[in-house]
C-alpha cells in the first residue's frame, strides 16, 4: 500500500490533545472518509462506565487520527499516556477475492502480527463498500464473502472487531445507518480501550506510588506519571478528573512536608529545601507552564517551582470548571501554606523574597480572576477574592517597612540595597504580561522605586481593601486594616489621617468589649492626640490608659504622670478647667449618710461619707472634691415627716453604686431595667390632684446613643454645673484603691437635697462625675410639735387602771423647765396619779438622751404634768394610768325582756351580736406649751362585761339567773356579788344560791348567779333589781386604788306562775306499752294555780255571775318530728279564773319512732278578741267565717285548726290584722306564768311486732 | 497543636481567651476579633439555607483547628453552662475549663 509519507506530529502539550487513533491500510480511502469521521465522531455522547465504582460519564469522544507506525506503538514499561494509540484501524476497500488472497490478506496478517508483538488487543478492520466498484466488477463474489473470509482469517471470536461501511460519501440512509453502526461501534471500543489501557495505567501508578518509601523513589518521577493521567483526562475534558490528579499530588506532597516537619525526612525532599533564588510569583496566564514542568522533570525545581506549576495547572482546570472562586480560595490557602511549608523546612529565604512572591502571586491570582468574570461577577463575589487583596496590603507593607519606604527620611544605602537584591530576584518580566501596564510584576517593581510610589501603591491597595471588606459588612476586618494604615501614617507623621482609623476601631472593639485591643489601640490613640496636639482627649485617654490594668504598672504611671505634669502647669488663663469624665480615674462606690436615714432637722448636721476607688497606679494629690447638691422644696409635706422617712429609707443608709461597666461592653440586651415611678402633683392650697404621670428616673441611663458610646473618649459631653448647693472636702490624697472621704454640712434650709455631680480637681484638671446615679438624697426637715396619747394595750378597759403612753415630739420646739401639760379631767375618768412614773427623752435617731421623774400634780379640774427639759427635734415619752369609772350601767333590760318572752331565739341573737364590748369614750382636752389651742384627745374604754338575767320556775317557786359574759382578754375575780331589790316591795326575799363569795372568770367565759325569789303576800306585778359583782383583774395581787363594782340592773314582770300544765300519753287501752304506728292518747291537764289576780285583767277577761274566765289557746307541737299529732293539735279553751280550775284535753297522738321519746310541747296563749266597735255586737269567732282556712267556723267553744299545716296561718292571722278584717290576737303567755310540769319527760315507744320494713334511705 | 483558644459571647466579646504564652497576645486577640467577620457570615448563612442546625462546627476560620478539638472544647464549655453559679454572659474562669484548655494547646495533633 502507497502509504502517504506524513510525519509524525510531535506530542504538543495543549488543549487540543486527542487521544490517537492509528490507521493502516487504505492511506487514500481513509483520507476520504476522514472529514465526515472527524466531525461525526464527537456528535453523539458515549456513556463511559468506569472501573472502582467511580459514576458513569456522558462523554464526547473526539479522536487524532495518524497514520500507524511500527515505532508508535509503546514499548514496555512506558509511561507516557499522551502518545499512546488507543486504537488501530485498518482500511480495506477490497472486494475482490484476488486482490484480497494476493494483498489485503498478507498487509493484514502483518499488521496483526506488529500489534500481537506489542500485545494491543485494541483494532478494527473497515471495510468499505462502494456499489460504484462492485457495478464495475461484476465477476466479483458476494461482499459477504471478503468480510466472511477477513472475519474468518482475523477476527476468531471477535467477530465485531470487523465492521462493514457502507457508501460512505454518499447520502442515503443506508449510508447513514451504516455510519451510525459503524461510529457507535468506534466509539464504544475507543471506551473499552480507555477503560482497559487506563486501567492498567492506574494500578502501575499505584504500585509506583507504594514504593514511596523506597530508597530510591522520586516525588518528581511520580509526578510525571501522574499528571500524564491528568493529560488524558483532560483530554477526555474530563476536568473533575484531572483536578483530582493534581489534587491527589498536593497532599501527597503536603504530607512530606509535614512529616518532613515532625522528623520523617524523605530524602527526595532535601532537593526542594535548596534556598529560595527566585521569587518571580504565580503564572497563571499559559495552561501549561512548560519552562517549570520541565524543571520538575529534570528534578531542578524549588518548593515555589513545584508548587506554582500545581497551582497554576489547579487554576486552569478550575477555570475550565468555571470556578474562579475557588481559585481564590486555593489561593490564599496555597499562599499561606507555602510560606508554612518554607519555613518548616528550614528553607533559606533573603529577607521580603516571600513577601515579593506573596505579593506578585496575589495580583496574579486577582487578575487572572478578572480576566475571566466581568465586573457584576467580581462585585458580586468580593468575599472570595477580598482576602488576596488584604493578603497582598499586608505584603506590601512588611516590603516598605523593610526597605525603608514608611519612614520620614526615605531609604539609606542598606534599604536600597535590599530593594536591589529583591528586585534582583523578581528577574526579568515575563513575556506574556511583558504588554500589560498593570502587571503585577511592574506594580511591585514601580512600588519599591520610590516613596512616593510605595505610598501611592499602599494607600490604593489599603482603600481598596478597606472599601471591599465594608461592602461585604467584614467591618472588624475593615478596621483591623484601617489599624495598619493608621499605623503607617503615623509613620509618615500624619496623626490627624491616623485619628479616624484608631478611632473607628476602638469604637468597635470597645463595643464587643476586646480589652486587649482596646488597650493597645487607646496606647496608640493617646500618642496620635498627643501629636495633634488634642489636650483634652490626650488627657481622658491618658487617664484611660492609666486605670487600665493590662498595662504593666510602669506605662500606667507614665500615663498618670502625663496628667499630673500637665495639671501642675499654670493654665494658660487663669480659671480654665479641663473637665474630664471621672469614671477612668475614680469610681464612686458607695455612700453613707450620718444619720443613716439621710433625714435632718434644720440646724443639725449631716455627714455624708462616700468610698472612691482611684483607679490611678499612684497616689493622687486632689485639691477638691466637690459633691454638686440640687435643692428643692418638697411640695408634699409629710415626706418630710420622720416616721415616713425613717420608714422609707434603707436601714444601713449604705447606698451602693454599681460599678461601671467599661470597657467592657454595654450589650444591647443588658440594659438595665426600666425605673418607673408614679408621679402625682398636688395643688398646695385644696391637695386636690393637678397631674398625674409616670417618671423614668434612669431616662441617662437608657436613652444614651449606642453610637456615642464612643464618647468615652470625647470629653466634650461632660459639662460641670454650678449650683449654689455643694459639699466640699478640701485637700485629699487619693491613694490607689478605696478612699473615704467624708463631707459634712449643717442644714439649712428644709427640702429635699439631692446628689447630683461629683468632681475632683486636680490642678486644672477636673474629674467629673455628671450623674450620681442611683439617685442619692438627704431631706431637710422642719417640724411642729406634736403630742400623741395612745393606749398601751389593744384597746382600754373600764374599770381598771389602763396604762396610756403620751409621746411628745419637741419638732423646733424647745422644753423650758416649767413647761406642762395642763389636762382637764373628765368625769368619768381618772388620771392615776402614781409616784414612780418617768419620762424618757429621746433623740431624734431614737437613742435614749435623757430620763426624769416626771411630776404630776391634780387639781379638781386640771391634771397637770411638767414635762422635762428636751431640746428641739427629741421626743418625750412617757406612760399614765387611767380608770374609766364603771358609768351607770346601760340598762339591758330591756332587751332581755324580751329574751324572757322567747328565751331560747333570743339567746342566739345575743351570741351572735355579743362579741364585741359595749365601749364608752371619753374626752380629754390638752392645753401644750407651745400652743394656744387645746389638743382633744379621745379615749375608748370597752366595758369587759355582759350581763343577762334569766327568770327560772319551779313550779311556784321562783329564780332568778344573772349571767356575767367576760368579753375581755383578761381573767378577772369576782368577788361580793349581790342582787338587791330596788323596788318597794318589802315581804320579797331574795335567797342567793352562791356559795362561793369570790369566784375567778377567765376570759371569754361566763359565770352564774342564781337567786331565788321568795314572798309571803301576793307578789307584786313586777320586780326591780340591782346585781353589783366586784371585779379586780386576776392577775394582779394588788391594787392601789379601790375598784367600783360592776352593777346591772334589770326588771322582771309576770312572774308568778298562772297555770300549770301537765301532758300525759297511754297507751291504747289493753296495751302495756306505746308502739310505733299505733294511735296513744295524749291527755293534757291545765291547771290554774291562783284566783283572780292584777296580771289577768284584760280583755280576754270575761265576767258572768262573778265567774270570771279567760281564754287561753293551748297548741301541740312537736318539732322533732317524733310524733304524729291526728286530728286537731290546737284549740282555744275557756278558762275559769279560779284557784285549782283544770281544763282536760284529749287528743291522739302517734308515735314514728321507737324509743324513749320526749313528749311534744305544749304551749299556752293568751286569746284576745279582736276589740272594736263595730265588731262589738258580733260572735267573737262570727267573722271567721270569712276565713274557713284559718279556723274551723263550726269550733264553737274550741275552735281547731284542721290540720298541722294550718298552724302557722293561725299565728300570723292572730297576730296581726289580715286584710283590715278583724281578727283576734295571741299573746304568749310570759314564761314565768306558765309552767310545764311534764316537760323532761319521756315515754317508752317500742317497735311495732310486725315492723319488719325496714326503711334505708341513702343520700 | 492549639496556639490560641477563644468562647466568644453572642454579642461577640470573649467569654474566654487564651494563647500560647511565648507567642503574641495581642496579634491573637486581633486575630480572633477579626475571624468573628467570617463566623458573622457564616452564621448568618447558615440561617439562610437550611444547613442542619445541629451541625455546630462552622469550619475552618484560620487553618489551624481540627474537628476533634472543637467537640472537646464544646463539651467542656457545655459543662461550664451547667454549673448553676455560672451567669451566662460572665468571663469563664472555670478551672476545669482552664485546664482542658491548657490540654488541648499542648496536645500535638
Amino acid at each position: 500500500m502507497d502509504a502517504s509519507e506524513e510525519p509524525l506530529p510531535p506530542v504538543i502539550y495543549t488543549m487540543e490533545n486527542k487521544p490517537i487513533v492509528t490507521c493502516a491500510g487504505d492511506q487514500n480511502l481513509f483520507t476520504s472518509v476522514y472529514p465526515t469521521l472527524s466531525q461525526q465522531l464527537p456528535r453523539e455522547p458515549m456513556e463511559w462506565r468506569r472501573s472502582y465504582g467511580r459514576a458513569p460519564k456522558m462523554i464526547h469522544l473526539e479522536s487524532n487520527f495518524v497514520q500507524f507506525k511500527e515505532e508508535l506503538l509503546p514499548k514496555e514499561g512506558n509511561k507516557a499516556l499522551l502518545t499512546f494509540p488507543f486504537l488501530h484501524i485498518y482500511w480495506t476497500e477490497c472486494c475482490d477475492t484476488e486482490v484480497y488472497k494476493a494483498t489485503v490478506k498478507d498487509d493484514l496478517t502483518k499488521w496483526q502480527n506488529v500489534l500481537k508483538a506489542h500485545s494491543s488487543v485494541d483494532w478494527l478492520i473497515v471495510i468499505v463498500e462502494n456499489d460504484a466498484k462492485k457495478k464495475n466488477k461484476t465477476n466479483i463474489l458476494p461482499r459477504t464473502s471478503i468480510v466472511d473470509k477477513i472475519r474468518n482469517d482475523f477476527c476468531n471470536k471477535q467477530s465485531d472487531r470487523c465492521v462493514v461501511l457502507s457508501d460512505p460519501l454518499k447520502d442515503s440512509s443506508r449510508t447513514q445507518e451504516s455510519w451510525n453502526a459503524f461510529l457507535t461501534k468506534l466509539r464504544t471500543l475507543l471506551l473499552m480501550s480507555f477503560t482497559k489501557n487506563l486501567g492498567k495505567f492506574e494500578d502501575d501508578m499505584r504500585t509506583l506510588r507504594e514504593k514511596r518509601t523506597e530508597p530510591g523513589w522520586s516525588f518528581c518521577e511520580y509526578f510525571m506519571v501522574q499528571e500524564e493521567l491528568a493529560f488524558v483526562f483532560e483530554m477526555l475534558q474530563q476536568f473533575e478528573d484531572a483536578l483530582v490528579q493534581y489534587d491527589e499530588l498536593d497532599a501527597l506532597f503536603s504530607q512530606y512536608v509535614v512529616n518532613f516537619g515532625a522528623g520523617d525526612g524523605a530524602n527526595w525532599l532535601t532537593f526542594f529545601c535548596q534556598p529560595v533564588k527566585s521569587w518571580n510569583g504565580l503564572i497563571l496566564r499559559k495552561p501549561i507552564d512548560m519552562e517549570k514542568r520541565e524543571s520538575i522533570q529534570r528534578r531542578e525545581a524549588t518548593l515555589l517551582d513545584l508548587r506554582s506549576y500545581l497551582f497554576s495547572r489547579q487554576c486552569t482546570l478550575l477555570l475550565f470548571l468555571q470556578r474562579p472562586w475557588e481559585v481564590a480560595q486555593r489561593a490564599l490557602e496555597l499562599l499561606h501554606n507555602c510560606v508554612q511549608e518554607l519555613k518548616l523546612l528550614e528553607v533559606s529565604v533573603p529577607p521580603g523574597a516571600l513577601d515579593c512572591w506573596v505579593f506578585l502571586s496575589c495580583l496574579e491570582v486577582l487578575q487572572r480572576i478578572e480576566g475571566c468574570c466581568d465586573r457584576a461577577q467580581i462585585d458580586s463575589n468580593i468575599a472570595h477574592t477580598v482576602g488576596l487583596w488584604s493578603y497582598a496590603t499586608e505584603k506590601l507593607k512588611s516590603l516598605g517597612y523593610l526597605c525603608g519606604l514608611v519612614s520620614e527620611k526615605g531609604p539609606n544605602s542598606e534599604d536600597l540595597n535590599r530593594t536591589v537584591d529583591l528586585l534582583a530576584g523578581l528577574g526579568a518580566e515575563r513575556p506574556e504580561t511583558a504588554n500589560t501596564a498593570q502587571s503585577p510584576y511592574k506594580k511591585l517593581k514601580e512600588a519599591l522605586s520610590s516613596v512616593e510610589a510605595f505610598e501611592k501603591h499602599y494607600l490604593d491597595l489599603s482603600h481598596a481593601t478597606i472599601e471591599m471588606y465594608t461592602s461585604i459588612g467584614r467591618i472588624r476586618s475593615a478596621k483591623f486594616v484601617g489599624k495598619d494604615l493608621a499605623e503607617f501614617y503615623m509613620r509618615k507623621k500624619a496623626p490627624q489621617k491616623a485619628e479616624i482609623y484608631l478611632q473607628g476601631a476602638l469604637k468597635n472593639y470597645l463595643a464587643e468589649g476586646w480589652a486587649l485591643p482596646i488597650t493597645h489601640t487607646r496606647k496608640q490613640l493617646a500618642e496620635c492626640q498627643k501629636h495633634l496636639g488634642q489636650i483634652e482627649n490626650y488627657l481622658q485617654t491618658s487617664s484611660l490608659l492609666a486605670s487600665d490594668h493590662l498595662l504593666t504598672a510602669e506605662e500606667r504611671k507614665h500615663f498618670c504622670q502625663q496628667i499630673l505634669d500637665f495639671a501642675s502647669q499654670p493654665p494658660d488663663s487663669p480659671g480654665h478647667k479641663i473637665v474630664l469624665p471621672m469614671h477612668s480615674f475614680a469610681q464612686l462606690r458607695d455612700l453613707h449618710f450620718d444619720p443613716s436615714n439621710a433625714v435632718v432637722h434644720v440646724g443639725g448636721v449631716l455627714c455624708v461619707e462616700i468610698t472612691m476607688y482611684s483607679q490611678m497606679p499612684v497616689p493622687v494629690h486632689v485639691e477638691q472634691i466637690v459633691v454638686n447638691v440640687h435643692f428643692s422644696i418638697e411640695k408634699n409635706s409629710y415626706r418630710k415627716t420622720a416616721e415616713w422617712l425613717t420608714k422609707h429609707k434603707t436601714s444601713n443608709g449604705i447606698i451602693n453604686f454599681p460599678p461601671e461597666t467599661a470597657p467592657f461592653p454595654v450589650s444591647q440586651n443588658s440594659l438595665p431595667a426600666l425605673e418607673l415611678y408614679e408621679m402625682f402633683e398636688r395643688s398646695p392650697s385644696d391637695n386636690s390632684l393637678n397631674t398625674t404621670g409616670i417618671i423614668c428616673r434612669n431616662v441617662h441611663m437608657l436613652l444614651r446613643r449606642q453610637e456615642s458610646n464612643s464618647s468615652l473618649e470625647m470629653p466634650s459631653g461632660v459639662a460641670l454645673e454650678e449650683g449654689a448647693h455643694v459639699l466640699r472636702c478640701s485637700h485629699v490624697t487619693l491613694e490607689p484603691g478605696a478612699n473615704q472621704i467624708t463631707f459634712r454640712t449643717q442644714a439649712k434650709e428644709p427640702g429635699t437635697y439631692t446628689l447630683r455631680q461629683l468632681c475632683a480637681s486636680v490642678g486644672s484638671v477636673w474629674f467629673v462625675l455628671p450623674h450620681i446615679y442611683p439617685i442619692v438624697q438627704y431631706d431637710v426637715y422642719s417640724q411642729e410639735p406634736q403630742l400623741h396619747v395612745e393606749p398601751l394595750a389593744d384597746s382600754l378597759l373600764a374599770g381598771i387602771p389602763q396604762k396610756v403612753k403620751f409621746t411628745v415630739t419637741t419638732g423646733h420646739y424647745t422644753i423650758k423647765n416649767g413647761d406642762s401639760l395642763q389636762l382637764s379631767n373628765a368625769e368619768a375618768m381618772l388620771i392615776l396619779c402614781q409616784a414612780e412614773s418617768r419620762a424618757v427623752v429621746y433623740s431624734n435617731t431614737r437613742e435614749q438622751s435623757s430620763e426624769a421623774a416626771l411630776r404630776i400634780q391634780s387639781s379638781d379640774k386640771v391634771t397637770s404634768i411638767s414635762l422635762p427639759v428636751a431640746p428641739a427635734y427629741h421626743v418625750i415619752e412617757f406612760e399614765l394610768e387611767v380608770l374609766s369609772l364603771p358609768s351607770a350601767p346601760a340598762l339591758g333590760g330591756e332587751s332581755d325582756m324580751l329574751g324572757m318572752a322567747e328565751p331560747h331565739r333570743k339567746h342566739k341573737d345575743k351570741q351572735r351580736t355579743g362579741r364585741c364590748m359595749v365601749t364608752t369614750d371619753h374626752k380629754v382636752s390638752i392645753d401644750c406649751p407651745w400652743s394656744i389651742y387645746s389638743t382633744v384627745i379621745a379615749l375608748t374604754f370597752s366595758v369587759p362585761f355582759r350581763t343577762t338575767h334569766t327568770l327560772l320556775s319551779s313550779g311556784t317557786r321562783k329564780y332568778v339567773q344573772v349571767c356575767v359574759q367576760n368579753l375581755s382578754e383578761l381573767d378577772f375575780q369576782l368577788s361580793d356579788s349581790y342582787l338587791v331589790d330596788t323596788g318597794d316591795s318589802t315581804d320579797l326575799q331574795l335567797v342567793p344560791l352562791n356559795t362561793q363569795s369570790q369566784q375567778p372568770i377567765y376570759s371569754k367565759q361566763s359565770v352564774f348567779f342564781v337567786w331565788e325569789l321568795k314572798w309571803t303576800e301576793d307578789p307584786p306585778p313586777s320586780l326591780h333589781c340591782r346585781f353589783s359583782v366586784g371585779f379586780s383583774p386576776a392577775c394582779e395581787e394588788q391594787l392601789s386604788i379601790s375598784l367600783k363594782p360592776y352593777a346591772y340592773e334589770f326588771k322582771v314582770e309576770n312572774f308568778f306562775t298562772l297555770y300549770n300544765v301537765k301532758a300525759e300519753i297511754f297507751p291504747p287501752s289493753g296495751m302495756e306499752y306505746c308502739r310505733t304506728g299505733s294511735l296513744c292518747s295524749l291527755e293534757v291537764l291545765i291547771t290554774r294555780l291562783s284566783d283572780l289576780l292584777e296580771v289577768d285583767k284584760d280583755e280576754a277577761l270575761t265576767e258572768s255571775d262573778e265567774h270570771f274566765s279567760t281564754k287561753l289557746m293551748y297548741e301541740v307541737v312537736d318539732n322533732s318530728s317524733n310524733w304524729a299529732v291526728c286530728g286537731k293539735s290546737c284549740g282555744v279553751i275557756s278558762m275559769p279564773v279560779a284557784a285549782r280550775a283544770t281544763h282536760r284535753v284529749h287528743m291522739e297522738v302517734m308515735p314514728l319512732f321507737a324509743g324513749y321519746l320526749p313528749l311534744p310541747d305544749v304551749r299556752l296563749f293568751k286569746y284576745l278578741p279582736h276589740h272594736s266597735a263595730h265588731s262589738s255586737q258580733l260572735d267573737a269567732d262570727s267573722w271567721i267565717e270569712n276565713d274557713s282556712l284559718s279556723v274551723d267556723k263550726h269550733g264553737d267553744d274550741q275552735p281547731d285548726s284542721s290540720s298541722l299545716k294550718s298552724r302557722g296561718s293561725v299565728h300570723s292571722a292572730c297576730s296581726s290584722e289580715h286584710k283590715g278584717l278583724p281578727m283576734p290576737r295571741l299573746q304568749a303567755l310570759p314564761a314565768g306564768q306558765v309552767f310545764n310540769s311534764s316537760s323532761g319527760t319521756q315515754v317508752l315507744v317500742i317497735p311495732s311486732q310486725d315492723d319488719h320494713i325496714l326503711e334505708v334511705s341513702v343520700t | 497543636m492549639a496556639v490560641c483558644i477563644a468562647v466568644i459571647a453572642k454579642e461577640n466579646y470573649p467569654l474566654y481567651i487564651r494563647s500560647t504564652p511565648t507567642e503574641n497576645k495581642l496579634k491573637f486577640h486581633y486575630m480572633v476579633h477579626t475571624s468573628l467577620d467570617v463566623v458573622d457570615e457564616k452564621i448568618s448563612a447558615m440561617g439562610k439555607a437550611l444547613v442542619d442546625q445541629r451541625e455546630l462546627y462552622l469550619g475552618l476560620l484560620y487553618p489551624t483547628e481540627d474537628y476533634k478539638m472543637f467537640r472537646k472544647l464544646h463539651n467542656s464549655y457545655t459543662d461550664v453552662m451547667c454549673n448553676p453559679f455560672y451567669n451566662p454572659g460572665d468571663r469563664i474562669q472555670s478551672r476545669a475549663f482552664d485546664n482542658m484548655v491548657t490540654s488541648m494547646m499542648i496536645q500535638v495533633c
